[in-house]
């Protein structure tokens, strides 16, 4: 793991308006992860680590705070720039692999880099991660005629496709049983190890939270603790 | 691959993308084929007119060329016309509304034989008796009219002769005596048709015509065939454009309705998009893209639909209606639906374009 910080988050604040009612979603978050790391945040419904994975997925802008993603400062970042960091610089993984049920396997992947406005055709070391996923036979089938775990894994390409600096993963295995969620999440840590890929992942599974380096637990808003 | 998107998307749900594309053509067929029923009836009479083989027609004070006001002339006005310098033939003819844009045609038959070469039966002959009519290839066909039939018309029973080849003066054509009797116009007909002796100028002619039947229309039969068109009807043409008016609303309504509901159907599906990085104008041309395709297929089936509604009226009712094909058009029909889809289009597309990735994520 390198010691060069591709996240960094300070004093990150968000409040979200809820008709009258001010709602503190993140109250002072501070946050550092390395390239190369296997990050897992754990905590139970309601204490921000979504918020926490749209704001640095630049789905979301923060009320305060200081978030760089890759020396990107998210706050100085205007709505087209954040969009141009969801091309290429971060990469999703959802709980319910958002697939467009209308292509194929293959299409949802190449898609990404239609949109980042690269050539269609991934780079030839891609066919490695098709490789480790297990999915490189099924390509040409539709996301209704593969398994949870299938989609889950052709989801993690297309988040890979692009060659993000950081894989956002928010409960990937929260739709999948027992069997297919260690095959995800095996598969996660592989693709950390053998391409060194930063993961930062979202789930409320301690098991699941195992197969990070490091692991953060948040509640109410806050990190209350970090376990290496 | 955007494109592959887009298609991929309207085969996704095949029966709404289909009644849209009907929806539309249905709309650019009723525009193609009121403007073919325009120009065929217009035509048609032309060419009816047109087959008489006059070179001049002289019509009552007050009336023009498309309005008929029964039989106002003095029947003796061929008397006087035939002896006029140039002209060899002066033949009356009463015409007679009998409902709807139908009308029933009396002929002195030997003088308009004359005049225009007579007519082509296509089974039966000319008439033997008073009561006897000729009705041509296209009204039998629509009304199952065969020779020896007869046919009540203006509270008279006529007798079937002769069915007549279309495109020559009219399609009943009956004796101007009996019609003149049973429509109480003894002596008075509606218009007159000349023919010139060889080598007149006709225009000089109708001038010195003129100067002695001040207030009478008068025309060259050139002048008649080219007078059929929707630029001479009045209100013929603010009629088509009010069609194609509400033929862009329905196609705005329409495409509208559609694609606002795609784009609610589709709002995860915008979302993923969004997530993987697409632009609100990426996505406001998708849907733009999708309601273009749509547009021009309906416009594709309009065309389409056209030709069928042509064989419809030829086979139903190709007395009554005459339906041309109007290709001139076809680029119009397609512009007015597709601007109609794009006017239809734009709030969805905008909507799409504008809605939070995040929400748009957790849409069910």
């Amino acid at each position: 793991m390198s010691s060069e910080p591709i996240i960094e988050v300070s004093d990150l604040r968000k409040i979200y308006r809820a008709g009258d009612v001010d709602v503190y979603a993140l109250r002072g978050v501070d946050l550092t992860v390395q390239r190369g790391d296997f990050l897992t945040v754990i905590g139970p419904s309601g204490s921000g680590k979504s918020t926490l994975f749209h704001i640095l997925g630049g789905l979301m802008k923060p009320t305060s705070g200081i978030v760089k993603i890759a020396g990107q400062d998210i706050m100085r970042l205007s709505d087209a720039q954040r969009t141009n960091l969801r091309k290429v610089t971060v990469g999703f993984v959802f709980q319910k692999y958002n697939l467009l049920p209308i292509l194929s396997a293959e299409e949802n992947i190449t898609i990404a880099r239609t949109i980042a406005g690269l050539p269609q055709r991934p780079p030839a070391e891609f066919k490695r991660v098709l490789e480790v996923l297990g999915i490189s036979h099924r390509m040409h089938h539709k996301p209704r005629a593969l398994s949870g775990g299938e989609q889950q894994r052709v989801a993690i390409a297309r988040a890979l496709v692009n060659q993000p600096e950081i894989l956002l993963a928010d409960e990937p295995t929260g739709n999948l049983d027992t069997e297919n969620s260690a095959i995800v999440l095996k598969l996660l840590r592989q693709l950390n190890e053998e391409f060194r890929q930063t993961v930062l992942m979202i789930t409320h599974n301690p098991e699941a939270a195992s197969f990070g380096h490091r692991t953060v637990t948040m509640r109410d808003g806050r990190i209350s603790e970090s376990l290496d | 691959m955007i494109n592959k998107l887009v298609i991929a998307n309207l085969m996704h749900r095949p029966i709404r993308s289909l009644l849209g594309i009907v929806a539309i053509g249905v709309v650019v067929c009723m525009m193609l084929t009121l403007v073919g029923l325009s120009r065929g009836m217009l035509q048609g009479a032309a060419e009816r007119a047109g087959g008489v083989g006059a070179d001049v027609v002289l019509r009552p004070p007050g009336t023009s060329l498309l309005s008929l006001s029964s039989a106002p002339l003095n029947q003796r006005m061929t008397e006087f016309l035939v002896t006029q310098e140039g002209v060899r033939l002066a033949v009356g003819q009463v015409v007679f509304p009998i409902g709807g844009i139908d009308t029933i045609t009396g002929i002195p038959y030997k003088e308009f034989s004359e005049l225009s070469g007579g007519f082509t039966f296509r089974s039966g002959g000319p008439m033997q008796s008073p009561d006897d009519i000729l009705v041509d290839e296209y009204y039998a066909r629509q009304r199952k009219i065969k020779i020896g039939d007869t046919l009540t018309l203006i509270n008279h029973e006529w007798k079937v002769s002769g069915i007549i080849a279309s495109g020559k003066l009219a399609r009943l054509v009956v004796s101007m005596d009996r019609l003149q009797e049973l429509t109480g116009n003894e002596g008075k007909i509606s218009q007159v048709f000349l023919r010139t002796e060889p080598g007149t100028d006709i225009q000089a002619l109708i001038a010195r015509l003129k100067e002695k039947l001040p207030g009478y229309p008068i025309y060259s039969m050139e002048e008649v065939v080219s007078f059929f068109s929707v630029e001479n009807v009045p209100g013929l043409d603010a009629f088509i454009n009010v069609i194609i008016g509400i033929s862009a609303l329905v196609g705005f309504l329409v495409v509208f309705l559609s694609m606002y509901t795609a784009v609610l159907e589709r709002t995860r599906e915008i979302g993923i998009l969004k997530s993987l990085g697409a632009s609100p104008t990426l996505i406001l041309r998708i849907i733009l893209r999708e309601s273009v395709l749509l547009s021009l297929c309906g416009a594709a089936a309009g065309i389409a639909l056209s030709f069928a509604t042509r064989w419809i009226i030829q086979t139903l009712v190709p007395a009554s209606l005459t339906q041309v094909l109007v290709p001139d058009w076809w680029a119009i029909g397609a512009v007015v639906a597709l601007v109609g889809a794009l006017l239809g289009t734009l709030y969805p597309a905008w909507r799409a374009a504008s809605q939070d990735p995040i929400e748009a994520l957790s849409y069910e």
